[in-house]
């Protein structure tokens, strides 16, 4: 029982990815710990090879689709590392409850953003 | 002196890398909008692209946490991948059949649902 609604969860994870262009880790992750009984680190490490494979297939359909810009899309992967870098400094000098509420500050705010501009008459 | 362009890119690169540092995920939450707001992509071309590049970023992760630390269970992602990848061919389907705004409210939506998810402890 545990399993299938971990299938199910990681179902859902994958057409929230293929609709909104993300790897789907946020559903990964709790499917991973809640059901199969992963750690949390156990769990965010193999949510990343699932988001892996989730991508991969996902990008090869939109590419399919004609919305696939690969340039920007290596671009964007392969400086991604000194980003990586410069969170982990950050997450050890600041707060993490800090952390937590600022990006949720942030992320209200670019919803926001995108819903005024889907309010627009044409986008 | 490289261009505009090309700095945003080096910006969103490294600001989808902070997040997926800082909450151990893809990336893709920043990405989409940065590609949206800076570059003027449509939805479509934003959620496509920014796939393309959590591939990438999820590579060197899972490398680093497999290969460095062992904390992959690789069957069960496997296995788990199948639903997924199920999944997401069915997603970028229907993407193709609703309007680019829609898919802008549904991003806002889970930003939303992030926010809460973050304020409360």
């Amino acid at each position: 029982m545990d399993e299938l609604l971990a299938a199910l969860i990681a179902l859902l994870g994958g057409v929230a990815g293929g609709l909104v262009g993300v790897g789907g880790g946020v559903l990964f992750v709790p499917a991973l710990t809640v059901f199969l009984g992963l750690t949390q680190v156990e769990a965010e490490s193999t949510s990343l090879l699932m988001i892996v494979l989730v991508a991969l297939v996902g990008a090869a359909r939109q590419q399919g689709y004609g919305n696939l810009n690969l340039r920007d899309a290596v671009a964007i992967g392969v400086l991604s590392p000194f980003g990586v870098l410069i969170g982990v400094v950050i997450a050890n000098e600041v707060s993490q409850r800090a952390l937590e509420l600022s990006f949720a500050a942030l992320a209200l705010y670019v919803a926001y953003g995108l819903v005024r501009r889907a309010w627009r008459p044409q986008t | 002196m490289p261009s505009e362009r090309t700095l945003k890119l080096v910006a969103i690169g490294t600001l989808a890398g902070i997040f997926s540092g800082l909450f151990g995920v893809g990336g893709g939450t920043v990405i989409v909008p940065l590609l949206i707001f800076w570059f003027g992509y449509g939805e479509r071309l934003a959620t496509g692209t920014s796939l393309g590049a959590i591939v990438l970023i999820g590579l060197l992760g899972a490398l680093a946490q497999g290969g460095l630390y062992g904390n992959v269970h690789i069957a069960t992602g496997l296995l788990l991948s199948i639903p997924a990848i199920g999944g997401v061919v069915f997603g970028t389907a229907i993407q193709q059949r609703i309007p680019q705004r829609a898919v802008s409210l549904l991003f806002a939506a889970l930003l939303v649902a992030i926010a809460i998810q973050l304020i409360i402890p």
